[in-house]
């Protein structure tokens, strides 16, 4: 059977063709899929893990019980996963497993665009890319055969263009793998020095291998063209390649880590001008001149952002694409913005209000970083926002603690935010935090976590209590506020900014896009009381729009969480149609 | 068809990605090659959207880009406006006429540009505009808007209506079938 299928999701019935039984990943652009995908097959026991740690070890945990496993990730996940990663190269597997990493070249929802086929390198595990949709389920069937011969984990590099374009996928049938015998093996599994020692001169005969397997395998192959120009590329860059080319000699390495490095000198040997075209660092590339074969590649490429055929074009072949711009006009950039109704509004209008310094962290509330609310002073990583205040406070004393608070939202603080809250605790700081709870993990597309009650198949489970949580690390001002109940949220920040000793406010008010959430319906402006103060302005809702002679609601966009109304002071904003 | 470039554009939440996944599907029933490549994430927050769906005998970049689009989609006149470079020449853009003010122009740094349309007319022969959001209402429910779009888009593509209200049966939830066809016909009928 054929399907179209997104790249994640193609991974997704990799993995269950591949007979996987435990799923384990925490959230993150452009890898969200892969896991909610494999939550629909009954076969496989998925979770969405606190962070990406814990969703590898779980799969590490799985594979030496003996069967086969995944975690996905995307690209900074895997730094924070990068810990167990250089160890389980060393212990290797039981059952086979599979690590999904996704990239994300020209940063569409990343605050970095690092290139993470140096961790296949630095940690001694095989890499394998695929091109398309087809490729990610063959890949990943591939990869747990790879993992169990060669007994390695094997990672599986994504980038956003493979995870977020659909292609045509034949489908196939499910294999019959049957849980590996689990035996106490502590020479293999506890890395004690004595024993590490041993497992590593094991990885360095495994690489050995590897590099034979990949001059072999058929994940690396030779397209045949015209012999004037070949093309050594991998990943979404083939597809452009073979667009910006046409007639050329291609090989296409999906081993990226080894690379196959006789295959490259008989390919080479045969070309008269060899290129090399990969996104990000020039990882394949250099690895090609040291062996010291003339290539092209970055000399004429960017290391920055995503490629395209039209660029290949351009840089490589001179072709200037010539586009007629017959309307000169100046077209306004539309970046994202925090949806009608969100619960975030409330609380960027405060912190606004009150001119704190706002460390901020990564999720929905970033965008308070953003006109109108201009709010945030830092985003680094997950959870640097309560450990970033910290820091702050240390570095200026008590009273800059005064006028700074750490935001972050309730999956981020689950994530890796409840460490830098003890570190405030146990290092006698007094740093307030706001944790803001909006019942869900937004920004990837509402996916459940530890505090909202309910696992990935939308079971009912228990739930961490964060009032609970963080009076048991040793906070004991807490306190749990409506963001829309502006008034007393701005009581509550000007005390807990105040008070000599760490604190932490709860934000709660749920995500307006979640199911049961349900607010009164579009608001309308009164023109008769409405003075044209423009403060309704000044939360930044999409949905309230100025028409240079009056202010308006559109309806299309409104869902009536009266947040604006709450602010008029002239009673001008009301329910439509009363 | 030799091959088939169609662009869907506009704001994050508007409902292109059901009208791309319709499409995509449309083709592959058809039995061409299909790539289809979407935003998701952070760029799908109220943002500028686009979704790119290439089909054909074999489809390599998932991409399209300037100059290559023999179809646009239009769900917003601003977003109509800023991907029209990636018509090709003599291609067609079906625009919906409904307007969304992006962040700068809503607190006053940037200016919604006037007249649109009719600056778009005056330099392409081959527009088609449409209220959506009237159609929608008129069917009963302003979230249909996409499917009117959709309805209007296939009347352009040279595939058999009856394969589109298939692929439609087989995505939209069976409650709101009804509706859904509904729109799609006066979409298609406009």
């Amino acid at each position: 059977m054929r399907k179209l299928m997104l790249g994640n999701e193609a991974v997704a019935r990799g993995a269950y063709e591949a007979g996987v039984t435990v799923a384990a990943a925490y959230p993150g652009t452009p890898s969200t899929e892969i896991t909610e995908y494999i939550a629909k097959y009954d076969e496989i026991y998925s979770e969405w893990s606190p962070n990406e740690k814990v969703s590898m070890e779980v799969a590490i945990g799985a594979s030496i019980a003996g069967a086969r496993a995944i975690c996905s990730m995307k690209h900074v996940g895997l730094n924070v996963a990068a810990d167990p990663l250089f160890t389980v190269s060393y212990t290797g597997v039981n059952g086979g497993l599979v690590i999904m990493v996704a990239d994300d070249p020209g940063m569409h929802s990343s605050q970095n665009e690092q290139d993470s086929r140096f961790y296949a390198r630095s940690s001694k595990v095989p890499m394998l890319e695929p091109s398309d949709s087809q490729e990610c389920k063959d890949f990943v069937k591939e990869a747990f055969e790879i993992s169990e011969k060669f007994d390695c984990p094997v990672i599986v590099r994504l980038t956003t263009r493979i995870a977020h374009s659909q292609s045509v996928v034949e489908l196939g049938e499910k294999v019959d793998f049957t849980l590996k015998e689990y035996k106490k093996n502590f020479e293999k599994y506890v890395m004690m020095p004595a024993m590490a020692r041993k497992r590593h001169v094991e990885v360095e005969r495994r690489m050995a291998e590897l590099r034979d397997f990949s001059n072999n395998t058929s994940l690396n192959r030779i397209e045949w063209g015209s012999k004037d120009v070949g093309i050594i590329t991998s990943g979404i860059a083939y597809q452009y390649a073979r667009e910006a080319f046409g007639d050329a000699s291609y090989l296409k390495i999906g081993m990226v880590h080894p690379i196959p490095e006789k295959l490259i000198a008989d390919f080479a040997k045969e070309i008269k001008t060899l290129y090399v075209i990969e996104e990000l660092e020039p990882f394949i590339e250099n690895q090609i001149k040291k062996m010291g074969i003339k290539v092209i590649g970055k000399e004429l490429l960017p290391v920055i952002g995503e490629f395209s055929s039209q660029l290949i074009k351009e840089k490589i072949l001179n072709v200037k694409t010539e586009i007629k711009v017959p309307i000169n006009e100046i077209v306004p950039v539309r970046p994202p913005v925090m949806c009608p109704g969100c619960p975030h509004r409330g609380l960027y209008h405060v912190l606004k209000k009150l001119k704190l310094v706002v460390s901020g962290d990564i999720g929905c509330y970033t965008l308070g970083a953003l006109p109108p609310a201009e709010s945030m002073d830092t985003c680094i990583c997950m959870g640097a926002s309560v450990s970033g205040a910290h820091g702050m406070e240390k570095a200026r004393g008590k009273d800059f603690a005064k006028k700074t608070v750490a935001v972050i939202g309730d999956s981020t603080f689950m994530h890796s935010g409840i460490t830098g809250l003890i570190d405030i605790v146990y290092n006698k700081g007094v740093s307030t935090t706001i944790i803001l709870d909006n019942s869900i993990t937004g920004m990837t597309g509402h996916q459940h976590n530890p505090t909202t009650g309910y696992t990935i198949k939308g079971e009912p489970t228990r739930k961490v209590d964060m009032v609970k949580l963080a009076h048991a690390v040793g906070v004991e001002r807490v306190r749990v506020e409506d963001p829309f109940d502006i008034k007393a949220f701005e009581k509550a920040v000007k005390e807990e900014i105040e008070a000599e000793e760490p604190s932490v406010i709860i934000a709660l008010r749920p995500c307006a896009l979640l199911k049961g959430v349900s607010y009164e319906g579009a608001q309308v402006i009164r023109k008769d009381r409405c003075k044209m103060c423009k403060l309704c302005l000044s939360i930044g809702c999409p949905a309230i729009v100025d028409k240079g002679d009056c202010i308006e609601i559109n309806e299309a966009l409104c869902i009536g969480c009266k947040l604006c109304s709450r602010l008029c002071n002239f009673n001008a904003i009301e329910k439509a149609g009363v | 068809m030799e091959k088939l470039n169609i662009m869907i554009v506009g704001v994050g939440g508007q409902g292109t990605l059901l009208a791309s996944k319709v499409l995509g599907n449309v083709a592959l029933k058809m039995g061409y090659d299909v790539k289809a490549s979407e935003v998701h994430g952070m760029a799908q927050r109220g943002g500028s959207v686009v979704t790119y769906v290439k089909f054909g005998k074999k489809v390599y970049s998932p991409l399209i880009e300037k100059g290559e689009a023999d179809l646009i989609l239009g769900f917003e006149q601003l977003e109509s406006l800023r991907w029209i470079e990636y018509l090709k020449e003599g291609g067609r853009m079906l625009i919906n006429e409904q307007k969304i003010n992006p962040m700068p122009v809503i607190i006053g740094k940037a200016k919604y540009p006037e007249n649109i349309i009719e600056k778009i007319k005056d330099n392409y022969s081959n527009i088609i505009t449409i209220d959506a959001l009237k159609i929608a209402r008129e069917c009963g429910n302003i979230k249909t808007v996409n499917i009117v779009l959709l309805g209007l888009m296939a009347k352009s593509i040279d595939i058999n209506k009856d394969v589109w209200i298939e692929v439609i049966k087989e995505t939209v939830p069976q409650k709101l079938l009804e509706i859904n066809l509904k729109a799609f016909e006066m979409g298609y009928n406009y």
